[in-house]
């Protein structure tokens, strides 16, 4: 029930923010933030009293259930494992920052920005929910539209092109796996008889290994495009730097998740098979997106592209951690997509205060700004040094966690993903120093980070180093029998259970 | 008060968390800053005092925090390991530290930065006691990240100067090439034995490995990969000279006394698994000798008074690697301590002289310091006779007892003599050039000693310890494996002995006075060639910028605009032109169309009459 | 009853059409384009009629009245179109008019 109540919360609270402001009744601002509040605090109060319920040797969480369109055997099915929790969690946290990193960015039609905000969160959250694949898919598709306004918008100066993109890329890749979803179902019917999208009944469907492979790789192709993986990245660097800066820090914080969540939540346990086989060059495309992205980041002048790059080699982690096939390597993944979550959106937002201070992206312009803004300064370095994987905050664990998980299956493809170890400070360090250090520019003015921006960095350093060290605060709420990859553990459905929670509502 | 040992890397942290969201003012900034270190270093002669009475064989101490990692088999708690190694190693990093701290206090003075400054160093010193206290590689990995995180922040401390910058990040990227190749290690480590427990792995290693097969050669061989990196030995060496541009306590501090001799702790502590690969001991020994060779012949070119005093602790780091090749593991670390107290007494001094003469730093534009700087005179000629390792002196113990350990090592021992013997020459050459070069002949300068108490203090201990350390006893009893070190010969220990005072000798011959014979030599075009190579450090900076840096910029800056995202704009022009293509057919003339539209239907009705 | 014989009234009609959709084809000022569509509406009219009057049906004849109220509101529509085409681009060339493209 909690679960609805906060997507709805979002849904309607959106319409509500967009009226608001346009019969001048409220910041548009204060009310969104005031909103994802009462979402966050909706999300803790029901995770703290939620009874749970066994599925497929997980525990899932604030279940929600209701038929839609009984015909085609599609319901509303909601809940969330450990896993989900998390990932809302980020969501909502992720929100809040958004709100506070573009509170001055926004300055036309600030009603419908944060209509748009509220329904891409209401979209992720549903993503991170929905265990009903039809549901999914449309959660998918939600969570996009309001994104490409918020770019087309709202952006900078070539925000049309890279809205486009953005929407062409997910657009043509989501079809992909409208087919598989579809085919999947097809092949479940054809096996038993019922018509369904429950995710639990399709964890059982029979297929073919062929079959299983190219329905697998409709929904990796997805999933791959939304990480992004290298060769299917392209779009990322031109819509992170063209967003307005939450557009950006929703992005790459939120948005980017959503892939690698599909991947652990769908790829992996509908088809475990396949997943195997195709573990090894899932993993050779995670450490290309290490090596390239990490390589193309440094090469950029343009402050935001830089770090947008970052988010492919990181993200490169993530893929490979997924694919290592062990406890390791998945807990890793899901530290790094969190860790990652922190310090891009933290480093997305220091991107957008500066160029809202000095009006350029282009580092070129920029040098030895620790004199006018120290503070700045500090939080930023703490970002980069996180970001290149400094022991004791978030990003370490997260790393280090995937390194030693893909080195137990496969040694080389390790090896060539620690050349990102190295990479990383090269990329990392070229921003304190293009922006930071060298001669400093007494003519330019530039303001100190204010109470607002401490308050948004400082939550997310909190949150990192806590992290870093404390993991268990978090990988113990995930890791409980996360489905890997075959033989180490084979994902068995529990169908009679499953059926269960298709036909009752559970609360 | 064994369990008050989390406190002593909590203090210096605390340290920096109050200078870092504090806001004090300067004078409490020195405070917190010195009071820190201090009180650490307080703490740490009560712990030694209870530990040391501790009996033999129990001496121990274990301190778990909280289980920091666990996921699958990997569980890593944040646990503390005291043992004497540990408390050696304490001890320097405190007492050291104190003494440089409050040195600080007066090198700083007039710097608007004072309180960053304190930040990261009390941040260095909690990073460095996390390194040398972790009870497993990963809490040992955290400092030594850690570290190397202050270095570079202190190395870009005036980071007006964008060179500055570039060598704090050459300085971090070169080591983190070496960390890499560590944390491989601690995979391989880590997949092999499932634990990272630095106990845990010695016990297992020797129960499932046998001495010189592949697993504990590779291991052993990339955890030596990180070690060369911290520690600046051939070929990850050619940060440390740059690391210069860093203010002077801290090259005494980082780049000489601690930072650079976590590799030397790492192969230490890890002596276990080293035992196992005696390769990889032999690649440790030789390496250490090249490197000090190397390193002494490029000392003896540089002109600036702090490269001169880089390359010396590269080599006298080169002495303490070759001690471990050849597996006389105390007496590594007896002249790590020695080495400490002497080069950071050097480098000390140095700043004295640098301070005096509004930072200056090129040794031919001193001259006849003598009288002038007396204090720094006579810390520089403890330090340098140290540093030579005249007999009497802590150096010469430390360096004596390496020798001795070399000489006897079965495998081209003599050779690994002859370079120590060689390095020792070079050692006392170089260093008394320096002396004679900034300290004698004529007077160049109109510099006065004006350094306050906090300079001086620190600058006499310092000459104290270097004089005395040579007599602390190391209670590395039971903690390392006894090398049965037969006398050498007496030849080869009078001629170890008498090697630094040849140098020095010749130092004299040629420096004391401007030398025509040395002139000519350095003039001619042979002595030129060879003066360049040596200067520029052997050319290694010139090869990896030809094979590594350039090709990797160069590559960088083809593919600025992104290759894969060019084939997609190829695909949507390709689909745009297609679009142009199509679009002529559309005129925007009614009677072109409506033409179209006849033919069309007489196209239609003829298929209707033909079929 | 002898009357016209339906072939001659269909050729008649025949020719109409054709020089009425010659008529669309060639002319370029648009009052004449619409005429001739007229011409065009009458020769279908006609064809209508004489089917109308060779099977004695009404239908032929509802199908004129149709056309012919057809053709009246286009006329109107098209008219008006046409003054306001001439307003704004002072002239009834279409070949001039030719702004709908891609």
């Amino acid at each position: 029930m909690m679960l609805i109540l906060l997507i709805m919360l979002l849904f309607v609270g959106g319409l509500l923010v967009w009226l608001a402001d346009r019969a001048r009744l409220a910041d548009a601002r204060w009310l969104t933030l005031i909103l994802l509040g009462c979402g966050l605090g909706l999300l803790l109060f029901g995770y703290a009293n939620a009874g749970s319920v066994e599925v497929v040797g997980r525990q899932w969480y604030l279940g929600y259930h209701i038929p839609w369109i009984q015909r085609f055997g599609i319901n509303l099915t909601l809940a969330v494992d450990g896993l989900g929790f998390v990932m809302v969690l980020l969501t909502l946290f992720l929100g809040l920052v958004a709100v506070l990193s573009s509170w001055r960015e926004i300055e036309h039609s600030r009603g419908f920005f944060h209509f748009n905000l509220l329904w891409t969160l209401a979209g992720v959250v549903g993503v991170f929910t929905a265990l009903d694949l039809f549901l999914f898919f449309v959660f998918w598709e939600v969570m996009l539209v309001p994104m490409y306004f918020i770019i087309a918008i709202w952006g900078h100066e070539n925000r049309t092109y890279a809205a486009l993109k953005f929407f062409i890329f997910t657009q043509a890749s989501g079809l992909l796996m409208l087919l598989a979803i579809v085919g999947l179902v097809y092949y479940q019917y054809q096996a038993s008889g019922i018509l369904t999208f429950n995710y639990f009944v399709l964890l059982d469907t029979p297929l073919t290994a062929q079959v299983g492979y190219w329905l697998m790789l409709g929904f990796f192709i997805a999933f791959a495009v939304k990480l992004p993986a290298v060769l299917v990245h392209s779009w990322l660097p031109d819509a992170h730097t063209q967003a307005p800066t939450a557009g950006s820090v929703i992005l790459a914080g939120v948005l980017l998740k959503t892939g690698a969540y599909g991947i652990i939540r769908f790829v992996v346990p509908l088809f475990p098979e396949a997943s195997a086989q195709f573990a090894s060059l899932a993993m050779a495309l995670g450490v290309g997106s290490i090596i390239y992205g990490a390589a193309l980041a440094f090469a950029q002048t343009d402050l935001k592209r830089l770090i947008a790059y970052t988010s492919i080699s990181h993200m490169g982690f993530v893929l490979l951690g997924v694919y290592a096939g062990n406890e390791e390597g998945l807990q890793g993944a899901v530290m790094t997509m969190l860790a990652h979550g922190m310090t891009s959106a933290a480093l997305f937002a220091f991107a957008g205060a500066i160029q809202q201070r000095i009006h350029t992206r282009d580092m070129r312009q920029m040098g030895g700004f620790w004199t006018r803004a120290p503070r700045l300064g500090a939080w930023v370095l703490f970002f980069s040094v996180a970001a290149l994987g400094m022991p004791g905050l978030a990003n370490f664990v997260g790393e280090f966690l995937v390194l030693i998980g893909a080195f137990k299956a496969n040694a080389w493809i390790t090896v060539a993903a620690c050349a990102g170890l190295i990479l990383a400070p090269v990329y990392s360090l070229l921003v304190i120093q293009k922006v930071f250090h060298g001669e400093p520019q007494p003519e330019r003015q530039l303001t100190d980070a204010g109470t607002r921006e401490v308050v948004m960095l400082g939550m997310m350093a909190v949150i990192t180093v806590v992290l870093g060290l404390f993991p268990h605060l978090i990988l113990d709420l995930v890791s409980g029998g996360l489905s890997l990859l075959p033989p180490d553990a084979p994902v068995s459905g529990d169908l009679s259970v499953g059926l269960g929670l298709l036909q009752e509502p559970i609360n | 008060m064994l369990e008050l040992l989390w406190l002593v890397p909590t203090l210096p942290l605390v340290g920096f968390l109050l200078l870092v969201f504090g806001r004090l003012p300067r004078r409490l900034a020195a405070c917190v800053g010195v009071g820190s270190v201090a009180l650490a270093a307080l703490l740490t002669l009560l712990i030694a005092l209870t530990f040391l009475n501790l009996p033999q064989g129990e001496q121990v101490f274990r301190q778990s925090l909280w289980l920091w990692f666990q996921a699958g088999e990997l569980e890593a708690g944040f646990n503390l390991y005291l043992d004497p190694l540990a408390l050696v190693m304490m001890g320097i990093i405190t007492g050291i530290g104190f003494l440089i701290h409050l040195y600080s206090v007066g090198y700083m003075a007039e710097d608007t930065a004072f309180n960053r400054f304190f930040a990261y160093m009390n941040l260095f010193v909690a990073a460095m006691l996390i390194l040398v206290l972790g009870d497993n590689l990963l809490v040992l990995y955290l400092g030594w990240e850690g570290v190397g995180l202050c270095s570079y922040l202190l190395i870009g401390f005036w980071y007006d100067n964008p060179a500055n910058g570039y060598a704090a990040r050459k300085a971090f990227i070169v080591t983190r090439i070496g960390d890499t190749s560590m944390a491989l290690g601690l995979f391989l480590l880590f997949m092999q034995l499932s634990t990272l427990d630095i106990q845990g792995i010695t016990e297992q290693a020797q129960a499932n490995w046998q001495p010189g097969t592949g697993l504990p050669v590779l291991a052993a061989a990339l955890l030596l990969g990180g070690a060369l990196g911290k520690s600046a030995q051939l070929p990850l060496q050619t940060w440390l000279p740059d690391a210069m541009a860093g203010p002077t306590p801290i090259s005494a501090l980082i780049h000489a006394a601690t930072m650079v001799t976590a590799g030397v702790y790492l192969i230490a502590r890890m002596h276990g698994l080293f035992l196992l690969a005696p390769q990889v001991m032999l690649a440790v020994a030789v390496i250490g000798a090249a490197t000090l060779l190397i390193s002494g012949f490029t000392a003896l070119v540089q002109t600036d008074i702090k490269r001169i005093l880089a390359f010396s602790t590269m080599s006298q780091l080169g002495y303490m690697f070759l001690a471990l090749g050849v597996g006389a593991w105390s007496a590594a670390i007896f002249h790590l301590m020695t080495h400490a107290f002497f080069k950071a007494l050097l480098f000390l001094a140095a700043g004295a002289v640098i301070l005096s003469l509004h930072h200056e730093q090129n040794i031919f534009n001193m001259g006849g310091l003598r009288k002038r700087l007396p204090l720094s005179f006579w810390s520089f000629m403890i330090g340098g006779l140290a540093l030579a390792a005249l007999p009497l002196t802590s150096g010469y113990y430390s360096k004596h007892e390496i020798l001795l350990a070399a000489e006897s090592f079965e495998q081209a021992g003599d050779w690994l003599w002859l370079a120590g013997v060689l390095g020792a020459l070079m050692t006392g050459l170089y260093t008394f050039r320096l002396i004679f070069i900034v300290f004698f002949g004529a007077d160049k300068t109109s510099a006065h000693e004006g350094v306050g108490l906090v300079i001086r203090l620190p600058l006499m201990l310092l000459c104290v310890l270097s004089i005395v350390g040579g007599w602390i006893p190391l209670p590395f009893a039971g903690v390392f494996p006894v090398l049965e070190s037969g006398h050498g010969s007496s030849t080869k220990e009078w001629l170890g002995t008498l090697a630094p005072m040849l140098g020095i000798l010749i130092a004299f011959a040629c420096f004391y006075r401007r030398n025509a014979i040395v002139d000519g030599l350095s003039r001619s075009y042979p002595g030129q060639l060879i003066r360049r190579f040596w200067f520029s450090g052997w050319g290694f900076d010139w090869l990896y910028q030809l094979f590594l840096i350039t090709p990797f910029m160069c590559l960088v800056a083809i593919n600025k605009k992104d290759v894969v995202d060019g084939g997609y704009r190829l695909l949507a022009w390709f689909i745009s032109g297609l679009h142009r293509l199509l679009s002529f057919s559309q005129t925007g003339r009614v009677r072109w169309y409506a033409t179209v539209i006849l033919l069309g239907v007489v196209g239609f009705v003829a298929m209707g009459v033909v079929r | 009853m002898t009357g016209v014989p339906i072939e001659h009234g269909l050729l008649l009609a025949a020719i109409l059409f054709c020089l009425g959709l010659l008529g669309v084809l060639v002319r370029r000022n648009i009052i004449f384009v619409l005429m001739s569509m007229e011409i065009m509406f009458n020769a279908v009219g006609l064809a209508f009629i004489s089917a109308g009057s060779r099977w004695a049906e009404p239908d032929g004849q509802i199908m004129f009245m149709l056309v012919l109220t057809l053709a009246a509101a286009e006329v109107a529509v098209g008219l008006a179109l046409v003054l306001q085409l001439y307003k704004r681009f002072k002239t009834l060339d279409l070949d001039v008019l030719s702004k709908l493209k891609g």
